[in-house]
């Protein structure tokens, strides 16, 4: 085991013995136990830095399941990096934030405590394993753990709600995913990332019919984890959490699980068109979709839920349009937009983070977090109300932050795509830039409702249900880093072009370093103007949005309500199917059982033409037979008009004693004998049952006719008879009876072939028949003599 | 009901006994002749089952203080048993071994054989078993 295979492992380690030192610690708040780890993960990462900034990508295997290729083998590359250092960097700052958000007294924190570790290790494995499999059940673990996250709260209807519905898509992804992984497995022989690009690279998998279907498979994989339209909606159900793992799940790892995966395999599938277009369409929609309806939200979460959904979406189309980057090697136009996207991912994370703490700060001091409700606080929260200015200012892209940079390369890589001469970019690929331009208009509205919207405007502590106050300085200190993070990366993109984001952009692509240098200033490019029309027309809007957003009564919530009715709708559906075909009653299921049987069969025998008949092969008949048939079937046929079940039974004796006089007839005496006696026995019984039956049932007319029922029979009767006379005719070889007739006496010293047979060649059925009886014959002893409360629970 | 049933009694006693015989020459002559031990079983429950309705349980029980349980455990047992001898002798399960020709006293020439045994463990099993079976049915009110 290598150290990254200690790194992975250690928060799930870890997890064991958080519940100990909860119990026996209880003094101090469990996170402070908790923040070390992270912490420390954290500087062993960015001492990995020089490595991966060389390119150099270290592969460590761990033998696993070796007989199906699934080893636990991990790889540290650029993107890898990227994303091991979001997850344990924000990962220090939200447990450092979740110490003095949650209460010690009120909480459950061993539990929240296990949950998050669970997710942070599991969010580890999916971007550092270089296997399938393994990323796959990292995957998983993500979203159970995250599913135990969202219903921390579990007294609240709306978190087991919001836990239950990121589950079921969530995993619904996961599940498209992991058959994805399968049909590439299918494609390629091996579960190995690394393999599997090389391998795409030396023969096509293009033209394998199972491509696009993996590519799809994947493909909802990740849009689901990465609430992309239409599955978006699951996202702002989930903040029902704690803030905290809103911030950390919710923005900053697990959302971005979905954009890692398409920026892993794009080296697989960006040889396709309809991959570039299926990645980018659905960005752009997600784009232009969260950012429309983020402005409808009234719940600040929700806003930056929405707002989160439209940030992913812009990640993931700039991922999609950098898919065309694999057609033009060494020209830089072509990769600016992978650039953007890896950049963008880690601004996002910056400031989203820190959103997510300034909301949980308001709601954590205020007691609501309902804008309409909500004023003013700029006099009494000054620190907080300074860090929501630069976070929202540079989602909003403006300068001198970190998203103004990145949204710069967004607007610079949508109009690149003008320029490209391949699956029709150039005519409908126009279309892009414009909804991105939009899309960013409306991103300028939310994030000014966000800052404004909360802290200007009058104070009005009336409205609120506690007196609010600055919040305490251990809640602070994340938001100050993440927003410090912001101003840095905006002054100084170049600390992170060169060491984390251009390795990560050639572990997307493969082969050679990529120069990246991030300028503010870049002349009078179209991309500046187009910047400075989403300030002034977002301006507009937002001076003049009370009278456009009424507009929002028109867009119903089609998307939760389809949601809705899959869940609720399908299983009412579906209890009433069950209901109409389980009627639970045993006439029913025995139409079913003979209709199927008389089905299957009569279709088997027409399908293979099976029915013969051989007339050569039949024995002469005798009067005896011809009159005891006669008996037999007079018998069998008064029992279905007889009227009184007394008549019945005794034509059932009738019959059984015919049935021993066909076997004298045709001599077998031992069956005769037995017949006798079982048949005498069997009666008798069949009079103590009838004997036993209450008053007015006995005197019953006869069977009620049923035309379904006479159908059925009738069937089963000629189906039954078509076999048996089809497999008399094809006897295919002859009878093994020679040998019991030789060696009956030879060699088991007996006579009686029919008991020797029973006794000594074949003694080990009549074994197990003597034990049917032994246990029918305890069967009804227990039935009869147990009656254990029996009438007491019906007095109950 | 207690009409008296003299004739029925009296025939009982001889009948039985003429069952019982029958049962046993059936149950012995299996192996050459038809019968076995299941016809033989049936007829021997088949005579307690005549003396059940000639007088009634409690009579019947004292007349055999058995419990039929034990009779259906004991026939399985040695049945099983009787397999386990091919186990002990290294040979599979359920091999039988006879010698055709023994010269016993009193009953002279005659064959032995260990499919007869297994015989007797089928003939208790379903004497055991219809006697529970008729037994407990009929005690239940």
């Amino acid at each position: 085991m290598s150290i990254l295979h200690w790194v992975v492992l250690a928060p799930f380690l870890y997890a064991i013995i958080i519940p100990i030192l909860f119990t026996y610690m209880k003094r101090v708040h469990t996170g402070w136990f908790i923040l070390p780890l992270p912490f420390l993960l954290f500087i062993y990462f960015c001492s990995k830095i020089p490595t991966t900034s060389q390119l150099q990508t270290d592969v460590f295997t761990l033998t696993w399941i070796p007989s199906i290729g699934i080893d636990f083998s991990l790889m540290l590359d650029g993107l890898g990096m990227l994303f091991s250092l979001l997850i344990t960097g924000i990962g220090t700052l939200v447990i450092l934030y979740s110490i003095f958000y949650l209460d010690k007294a009120k909480e459950k924190l061993n539990q929240f405590y296990v949950y998050l570790l669970l997710f942070m290790g599991a969010m580890l494995g999916i971007v550092l394993s270089d296997n399938l499999i393994v990323l796959y059940m990292f995957w998983e673990i993500t979203s159970i753990s995250s599913f135990l996250l969202i219903g921390f709260w579990n007294n609240r209807r709306n978190s087991r709600n919001g836990a239950i519905k990121s589950m079921v898509i969530t995993v619904f992804g996961g599940l498209s995913l992991l058959a994805g992984i399968i049909l590439l497995y299918l494609m390629t022989g091996t579960f190995q990332i690394s393999e599997i690009i090389a391998s795409v690279q030396q023969n096509s998998i293009m033209t394998d019919p199972l491509f696009i279907l993996a590519m799809i498979c994947v493909l909802l994989g990740a849009f689901t984890k990465s609430a992309q339209f239409p599955f978006h909606i699951w996202l702002p159900d989930a903040m029902e959490a704690p803030t905290p793992v809103s911030a950390y799940l919710h923005s900053a790892t697990m959302v971005k699980a979905g954009i890692y995966l398409v920026a892993r395999l794009s080296p697989v599938f960006a040889v396709s068109g309809y991959w570039l277009w299926l990645v980018s369409i659905v960005g752009i929609v997600t784009l232009i979709y969260g950012s429309f309806f983020a402005i409808k939200q009234t719940d600040l979460k929700g806003i930056l839920a929405y707002s989160t959904i439209s940030q992913l979406g812009m990640i993931m189309s700039l991922l999609g349009i950098g898919a065309a980057g694999v057609h033009y090697e060494s020209e830089t136009t072509y990769y600016i937009a992978t650039a953007a996207a890896v950049f963008h991912l880690l601004n996002h994370a910056t400031f989203k983070g820190s959103l997510f703490m300034v909301v949980g700060i308001i709601d954590h001091e205020t007691g609501t977090r309902d804008i309409r409700r909500l004023s003013g606080l700029m006099q009494v929260m000054p620190i907080t109300f300074t860090i929501s200015i630069i976070g929202a200012f540079s989602m909003a892209g403006l300068p001198p932050f970190n998203g103004f940079l990145s949204k710069e390369m967004f607007f610079a890589s949508m109009l690149n795509i003008l320029e490209f001469n391949l699956f029709n970019m150039q005519t409908w690929g126009l279309l892009l830039p414009i909804i991105a331009w939009i899309g960013s208009i409306f991103t300028f509205v939310y994030s000014m409702i966000l800052v404004f919207k909360p802290f200007a405007g009058a104070f009005k502590p009336e409205k609120l249900a506690t007196k609010p106050h600055e919040a305490p300085i251990g809640m602070l200190i994340s938001p100050i880093i993440l927003v410090s993070l912001v101003i840095v990366i905006g002054l100084f993109p170049d600390l992170v072009a060169n060491t984390i984001l251009s390795p990560a952009i050639s572990s997307i692509y493969g082969g050679g370093s990529y120069d990246l240098h991030i300028y503010h200033w870049h002349g009078f490019q179209p991309e500046l103007f187009m910047t400075i029309g989403v300030i002034l027309a977002g301006i507009l809007l937002y001076k003049t949005r009370e009278k456009w957003t009424t507009i929002y009564r028109v867009f119903p919530t089609i998307l939760n309500r389809l949601y809705d009715i899959l869940r609720f709708k399908t299983e009412g559906s579906f209890n009433s199917l069950t209901n109409r075909y389980m009627v639970g009653s045993l006439r029913t299921y025995l139409i079913y059982i003979f209709s199927f049987f008389v089905f299957i069969l009569l279709l088997t025998m027409i399908l293979k033409d099976g029915f013969t008949s051989d007339l050569s092969n039949l024995a002469p008949i005798g009067a005896y037979e011809i009159g005891l048939s006669f008996v037999l079937i007079i018998a069998t046929i008064s029992i279905l008009f007889a009227k009184s079940r007394l008549t019945s039974i005794i034509l059932l004796g009738a019959v059984g004693y015919t049935v021993s006089l066909f076997y004298v007839v045709f001599r077998a005496p031992d069956l005769a004998l037995t017949q006798l006696v079982i048949e005498t026995v069997s009666v008798a019984l069949f009079l103590l049952c009838f004997y036993h039956l209450p008053k007015n049932a006995r005197k019953k007319e006869s069977i009620p006719f049923k035309l379904s029922n006479a159908i059925v029979s009738i069937l089963v009767g000629l189906v039954v008879m078509l076999i048996a006379i089809s497999s008399y005719s094809n006897k295919l070889f002859g009878s093994i009876a020679e040998f019991y007739v030789e060696n009956t006496y030879k060699k088991a010293a007996g006579e009686n072939m029919v008991n020797v047979i029973l006794v000594d060649f074949r003694g080990f059925d009549t074994l197990f028949e003597i034990a049917v009886l032994a246990i029918a014959s305890i069967g009804i002893f227990t039935m009869i003599k147990l009656r254990m409360g029996g009438k007491k629970s019906e007095n109950k | 009901m207690k009409i008296n049933n003299l004739v029925l009694q009296t025939v009982t006693k001889i009948i039985v006994f003429l069952i019982f015989l029958y049962s046993v020459d059936l149950f012995f002559a299996g192996h050459y002749t038809p019968g076995g031990g299941f016809v033989g079983g049936l007829m021997t429950s088949g005579a307690i089952v005549l003396l059940l309705l000639a007088y009634d349980l409690k009579t019947v029980r004292k007349i055999f203080p058995v419990n039929f349980i034990y009779v259906t455990a004991l026939g399985l047992f040695i049945s099983f048993s009787t397999g386990m001898i091919g186990i002990f002798a290294d040979k599979p399960f359920l091999t039988h071994f006879f010698h055709k020709h023994v010269h016993l006293p009193i009953i002279g020439e005659t064959s032995l054989h260990t499919a007869a045994l297994f015989d007797l463990g089928v003939f208790l099993v379903v004497v055991g078993v219809t006697m529970t079976i008729i037994q407990t049915i009929g005690e239940d009110d």
